[in-house]
């Protein structure tokens, strides 16, 4: 049991330290100029496509900075050349072109790197069990994974809180019109903004790559979860996303552990539910059976009591 | 209160007006209901009334959720919900009619369906339309995950993966019609569409349709007004959910079959972008949207196995040069229209479309091209394109291709103000001397 | 309306003109309907389903075709939708094709066969045959069986019997965790290897029964943390796709040692993808023969040539081949392509396979009896890889046709 817990809870940790780095881009950007950007997904994904090939050429170590360092620009360029022209027409269509972005990154990956999964393995230098406890092994990967995430949490918290351009940024999400008055380049600092999270996916690619898989479905596994940390955390948090990444990974890996459905904690006290009719699946249904879709549950119970998230101050 | 004279005259003026205006808008659908029942004899390949038959219930989807999008301005990611409850639902109660548990023929089983759609757009609607905006999106989408995966763990009701499937023609038939044919299930589908789509103009007209245009751009004066913001896009949601419902029975009644998919996101994704290139703003880009979208769809993957990076290029471009969809397009015509300068506008049109069509083709050429170096197996050089065979090994096609597009695009900056300018020009209103 | 409409009436006319114009030729081969997926995340599966059709037809129209035409392999991109597939079908059915193979999804494999039955019942002068070489799901050739549709695959409950057989000679089994993604398949794998394992092995503990959704899992640490906290000797899995990479992946990150039996752990990037982390772990139940160690020579030289092709290639579903050439055949003994005599003649067919076996197309279930492969993921004496990884499936076991055989469940109704 006690291994049980202290794996899950590794495990768990892990996973949200994954999710904090893809999210922590997402709500700059989200927080800032609105956007719910459906492309992120598409930059995570080159991201690891981008270190599979430089790794055959450079070696791991140089792609971990030269791959995000060509996501961001990308990021960047889709920014400067594609969002700030749709932004004059509302957030819809600056919605609609990041969706179309996503599906051409997408299509574009399987034009370069063919229909199949791509071999991007852990690399050497990191390929032993850390610790072995009980009957579990801990790869010194994902230890790397974690300590990567946390110096890019006190990496960003520092920049926002501690620099002027943190300050600029800090203001541009709350008050964009009052920045732009006082003679700050919005435009600029909203496509620094992008590239930089964009960078952020680009790098969470890098590191998840060997770990969940170098395949053309790999931004649609992802799928949505990044939204549910950003609106669960509340817009424009980096401290909400940490939390939300931290609270949605640790749910869902232990729901995973629990093998207990309606009909069995009925019948724990004293209840009989007959089995029967047409929604009878619904009793027989264990919590580890639904783990994955817990994150969305816990969207809506949370925007239903708290529009504004948990850590947030605004609700659009 | 005493009426003055000049002001009964504008009065009957405006009745007047009116009474043309109403005409017009009967003979819309006059018009339409005409063409619908024409088209299966016009277009006689096989293939062309199941594609029709899809459109049909596209269009009818898309214009219910355009009643949240455009009319209420709510931004919905799981529209297919409702659309999908309400197919189940017609799909179990066509089963029950093809057992003769319940009497109830075909053509009325759209009917259940919206039901359907509104009884669970009800349930939904009580907690997720209380705000707008972000979070009434994040809750659609919250919404939509939750039921697409129940569909696939609730499986008695919703059939698993596999689905629920039906057969419309055990149900009684009416009239002689037993449905057997795709011609009997088109004209169905024409009836519906016409009908939902008669009865959302209708709502749009109402005095809660209008106030949902209110809502959505000043919730407050909106407020003002005396109406509360919360039920008004509640009743919309409701309305939009029944839609979606008619829809997912008469999808239940075409394909018989009726799976988790249908209710999954990307439905609801594709209903949002159907919608949003055929244009939000006005009613009849739904249907624009749905026919072109359902088309490319269902026809594009038989030339070529990229279609989907040409629809992502299709969103981008229509998101980057028509921002307004291709309804918008035409509507920004009307000023043209009504000076009756059309015509003058067809030679720049033609000539930069012309150009438009080369940059395509340039550009298609080569992705194509790329596509069989990447995949194709050892030896197989040749690929069709644009009706000849070019083999990718030499440099000629390459060269080719790249040249259309270069050329063309140099054309099209050039022609592309040219016949924006001609098209100023012919915007302008008339000079009354 | 008026004006989308006749804008569309434009788009469609012209679209139709071009695809008559391409679409008819001269020798007049008989047409053969591929429905599968040929875009989105599963085209990699799709894609190489058709190279292999289509080099099976090669083979065949080299030698002469049959009826004196030959045959063409015709692409439907179903986009692995059961609503797509119903709107390809309706092309097949359009365009004068009458036979149809489909393999990837049972999903979509029920939504086609239901399709077709009813297309059928009705159009009595314009029937099709369904050719389902893949969709593995029992109910198929069971309680949804009908007379113009035919498996070419084991199914999952002769695969697990199969299976069983293996695990009931292995004394140092135990403890059995099953797990799979939640939908009929998964399901179906489920209840089979309860049941079978319940019969031939009673002393054996299922200490895990797990379904997770499909394509949702992203990190599979938790799930393999279950897994060994239940002390299982064996996983059984009918994971497909991402979901069994990562599984595997997952299992190796955490350092369990027991073996996975899967059913789809091998080739169209699944292969590569697993690597270094399925050896001797990953064991894979499947109806050829692998190509490891010494394979017969026919399957040797058929993947050669199948390579030489296509080099990024693999053969990796000798089934295509077998029910590609019964189809033929039958086509050639009725003398004809209409569809029912066609059906007639596939019935109770026997066929040698390129693996050298005695297959049976049986009667009373249109389910093609033979017998099952059970081999290994390694990297140690590999002639034939997959994904030109230096990984492939190596033969440990094969159960013979009869001990694979289930009983028929099946009550068809025959035209007459």
């Amino acid at each position: 049991m006690l291994e049980l817990v202290l794996f899950s809870l590794l495990n768990g940790l892990v996973f949200a330290t994954l999710l904090f780095m893809l999210s922590s881009g997402l709500t700059l950007i989200f927080g800032m100029m609105g956007v719910l950007n459906f492309a992120h997904a598409g930059f995570y994904m080159l991201g690891a496509y981008f270190a599979y090939t430089l790794t055959g050429y450079l070696g791991f170590w140089p792609a971990l900075v030269v791959a995000p360092l060509l996501v961001g620009l990308l990021g960047a360029a889709v920014e400067r050349y594609g969002l700030r022209r749709v932004h004059r027409f509302g957030h819809l269509a600056e919605l609609i072109f990041t969706f179309g972005v996503a599906v051409v990154i997408e299509e574009v990956v399987q034009l370069a790197w063919g229909r199949t999964a791509k071999s991007y393995e852990v690399p050497a230098l990191l390929d032993f069990p850390l610790f072995r406890l009980f009957r579990t092994s801990f790869p010194a990967y994902k230890a790397f994974m974690l300590l990567v995430s946390v110096g890019i949490f006190v990496f960003l918290f520092a920049i926002l809180t501690r620099t002027r351009a943190g300050l600029i940024i800090q203001a541009s999400l709350t008050h964009p019109g009052m920045v732009a008055m006082l003679g700050h380049d919005v435009p600029r600092v909203f496509m620094l903004v992008f590239g930089t999270g964009s960078a952020l996916a680009g790098l969470a690619g890098v590191i998840a790559g060997p770990v969940l898989g170098t395949f053309p479905g790999m931004a649609q596994v992802l799928g949505t979860i990044v939204f549910v940390v950003v609106v669960i955390g509340g817009l424009g948090s980096l401290t909400g996303a940490f939390a939300a990444s931290l609270l949605i990974a640790i749910v869902q890996t232990f729901a995973v552990a629990l093998d207990v459905s309606l009909s069995s904690a009925l019948a724990t006290v004293g209840l009989r539910m007959s089995a029967g009719g047409m929604l009878q699946d619904l009793w027989k249904v264990t919590i580890a059976q639904v783990a994955p879709i817990m994150p969305y549950l816990l969207l809506v119970l949370i925007l239903v009591v708290r529009p504004t998230g948990l850590f947030g101050t605004r609700e659009t | 209160m005493s009426t003055p004279a000049p002001a009964t005259v504008r009065a009957l003026e405006l009745e007047k007006t009116a009474r043309a205006q109403r005409l017009r808008r009967y003979g819309v659908w006059i018009a339409a209901a005409a063409i619908l029942v024409g088209l299966p004899h016009v277009l006689r390949t096989p293939v062309a009334i199941p594609v029709m038959n899809q459109m049909g219930i596209a269009v009818v989807f898309a214009l219910s959720y355009n009643m949240l999008l455009g009319q209420g301005g709510m931004l919905s990611f799981g529209h297919a919900v409702y659309f999908g409850l309400g197919g189940f639902i017609a799909a179990h109660v066509l089963n029950l009619a093809g057992r003769g548990v319940l009497y109830l023929p075909v053509p009325l089983l759209p009917l259940v369906g919206g039901l359907g759609g509104l009884v669970f757009a009800a349930l939904f609607g009580s907690f997720s339309t209380t705000r707008a905006g972000t979070v009434f999106a994040m809750i659609s989408l919250g919404v939509g995950e939750l039921m697409a995966s129940s569909a696939l763990i609730l499986d008695k009701f919703f059939g698993g993966e596999e689905g629920i499937t039906t057969n419309r023609a055990k149900a009684p038939a009416l009239l002689g019609l037993d449905f057997t044919t795709d011609r009997h299930v088109y004209y169905l589908i024409a009836f519906w569409a016409l009908a939902a789509a008669a009865m959302m103009s209708a709502f749009s007209r109402t005095p809660v349709g209008r106030m949902a245009n209110a809502v959505r751009d000043n919730p407050e004066r909106a407020e003002f007004v005396g109406y509360s913001q919360r039920w008004v896009r509640f009743v919309s949601f409701c309305a939009a959910g029944l839609f979606a419902g008619v829809a997912g029975g008469l999808f239940a009644v075409n394909y018989e079959i009726l799976t988790a998919e249908n209710m999954g996101l990307s439905a609801s994704g594709s209903v949002l972008l159907m919608t949003y290139i055929g244009g939000v703003g006005y009613f009849i880009g739904p249907i624009l949207g749905a026919v072109i979208f359902t088309f490319l769809q269902s026809m594009l993957s038989d030339y070529t196995g990229m279609w989907l990076l040409y629809l992502g290029i299709l969103f981008l471009a229509t998101v980057l040069f028509v921002p307004a969809g291709f309804a918008g397009v035409l509507m920004l015509h009307a000023p043209a229209w009504r000076a009756r300068r059309l015509g003058r506008l067809l030679g720049p049109y033609l000539l930069a479309g012309l150009l438009g069509l080369v940059v395509a083709v340039g550009v298609v050429g080569l992705l194509e091209m790329i596509h069989v170096v990447v995949s194709a197996p050892t030896g197989r050089t040749a690929k069709r394109l644009f009706w000849m065979t070019v083999d990718v090994r030499t440099l000629w096609p390459w060269l080719a291709f790249a040249t259309l597009a270069v050329a063309g695009a140099v054309g099209l900056r050039w022609a592309a103000p040219q016949a924006a300018k001609a098209f100023t020009e012919a915007s302008r209103p008339v000079e009354t001397r | 309306m008026s004006r989308a409409k006749s804008v569309f009436i434009g788009t469609l006319t012209l679209a139709l003109v071009a695809s008559l114009a391409s679409g008819v030729t001269p020798a007049d081969p008989i047409r053969i309907g591929y429905v599968d997926p040929l875009s989105g995340p599963f085209a990699a599966t799709g894609e190489n389903g058709l190279k292999q059709f289509r080099f099976a037809a090669d083979a065949i129209n080299r030698a002469g075709g049959v009826l004196g035409r030959q045959i063409e392999i015709v692409p439907f991109d179903n986009k692995v939708s059961p609503q797509e597939s119903l709107i390809q079908l309706k092309k097949v059915i359009g365009e004068g094709i009458h036979f149809v193979f489909q393999g990837n999804s049972s999903g979509v494999a029920h939504a086609i066969s239901d399709a077709v039955l009813k297309h059928n019942e009705r159009n009595a002068d314009n029937r099709i045959l369904y050719l389902n070489y893949s969709a593995v799901d029992p109910a198929l050739t069971n309680e949804k069986c009908h007379f113009w549709h035919f498996r070419f695959d084991a199914h999952a409950d002769m695969k697990m019997a199969a299976l069983t057989d293996v695990i009931k000679a292995n004394t140092k089994i135990r403890k059995i965790y099953i797990i799979g993604q939640d939908y009929s398949f998964g399901k179906a794998v489920a209840e089979a290897a309860v049941s079978m394992l319940g019969k031939k092995r009673p002393d054996i503990q299922i200490v895990g029964n797990e379904l997770h959704p499909i394509g949702k899992v992203k990190d599979f640490s938790p799930y393999v943390q279950k897994i060994i906290a239940s002390g299982a000797d064996a996983v059984i899995t009918g994971n497909w796709g991402a979901d069994m990479v990562n599984l595997a992946k997952g299992a190796n990150e955490a350092g369990l040692k027991a073996p996975f039996y899967t059913y789809y752990a091998a080739s169209d990037g699944v292969t590569a993808a697993i690597g270094a982390a399925g050896v001797d772990r990953i064991r894979l139940v499947h109806e050829s023969h692998p190509g490891n160690p010494s394979p017969p020579k026919m399957v040797g030289d058929y993947i050669a040539a199948y390579k030489k092709l296509n080099p990024n290639n693999d053969i990796n579903q000798p089934r295509i081949h077998t029910g590609l050439n019964m189809l033929v055949l039958a086509i050639k003994r009725a003398g004809t392509t209409d569809v029912d005599k066609v059906a007639m003649a596939l019935e109770g067919m026997e066929w040698t396979t390129l693996s050298g076996d005695h297959v049976v197309m049986r009667k009373d279930d249109h389910q093609l009896l033979m017998p099952i492969y059970i081999s290994v993921h390694t990297n140690k004496s590999i002639t034939y890889d997959y994904d030109n990884s230096g990984f492939g499936l190596s033969l440990e076991s094969k159960v013979e046709r009869e001990m694979a055989t289930q009983p028929a469940a099946c009550k068809m109704d025959r035209p007459t």
